[in-house]
């Protein structure tokens, strides 16, 4: 796994390629806080290039947005695949994220 | 039942989650003639092992790297079973809370579980709850649709 990170306005676009597993999950942790302490505090992660996110996956993606909330921010989740979408709609993490078809939906009126 | 594994699949696993990817892609590369339908594959028993291995080495094993984790596949009577023990003194399944009731979800962890239950057609644990079984039926239809039985 992979990840790309750029600003689009205040917005902190990250980019992933590959599967955000238990293996490597700690990587993107600790790059969003990075940001998050640099005073980032909107945050898109596109999921365009990730087939496979596992419950370590999913765990990260709630502790960030739960750090990111409590700094005041917003995290919001785009492209993910029919299979992640299943996933997500699962364990009813839809009902936790604003998930969007596309980054530019996401990055759209943040 | 199309296709399969030539002989019954045993791996021994260190307790490195850094292995878990690769050890996973190598059981779906003898398990490709399988099915007819890839997604069961790819997606359920895929994500089912992986959270399975996962499991075992943070839980079962606490990331003692001098333990181990053994993964066993076989092909029987139209199911793809996979059995993964670890060497920790095990748990009790019914005390993992549903990672999905409002005052849960929230919580970054406790999906694992859940997700094999609501992926494979069947899950168990042993007694001493170090040891889970997956089966995936390799027929049409169940695990997406249906889920773990109780």
């Amino acid at each position: 796994m992979s990840f790309q990170v750029s600003k689009s306005s205040e917005v902190t676009l990250i980019e992933v390629e590959g599967q955000l597993i238990v293996g490597n999950r700690q990587l993107l942790k600790q790059r969003v806080l990075e940001q998050l302490e640099g005073g980032d505090m909107k945050f898109v992660i596109d999921f365009s290039n990730t087939d496979y996110i596992d419950s370590s996956g999913l765990g990260v993606l709630v502790s960030l947005s739960k750090k990111i909330r409590e700094q005041g921010g917003e995290l919001r989740l785009s492209s993910l695949n029919e299979d992640l979408r299943m996933l997500f709609e699962l364990t009813k993490l839809d009902t936790l994220f604003r998930i969007t078809d596309n980054k530019e939906e996401a990055l759209e009126g943040f | 039942m199309t296709g399969g594994m030539d002989k019954d699949l045993v791996l021994e696993l260190p307790t490195d989650v850094q292995s878990i990817e690769g050890a996973v892609d190598f059981v779906m590369g003898r398990c490709s003639g399988c099915l007819e339908q890839g997604r069961k594959l790819n997606l359920n028993f895929r994500v089912g092992l992986t959270e399975a291995l996962s499991n075992a080495m943070l839980y079962g094993n606490i990331k003692d790297p001098s333990q181990s984790v053994t993964l066993e596949v076989t092909i029987e009577s139209g199911r793809l079973k996979a059995t993964v023990r670890d060497q920790g003194a095990g748990f009790d399944p019914a005390s993992i809370p549903d990672p999905t009731r409002p005052e849960n979800v929230s919580r970054p962890c406790g999906r694992g579980l859940f997700l094999m239950r609501q992926l494979l057609d069947e899950v168990w644990h042993n007694d001493r709850g170090n040891e889970v079984t997956l089966v995936l039926r390799l027929d049409s239809g169940s695990a997406l649709e249906g889920g773990a039985q109780a």
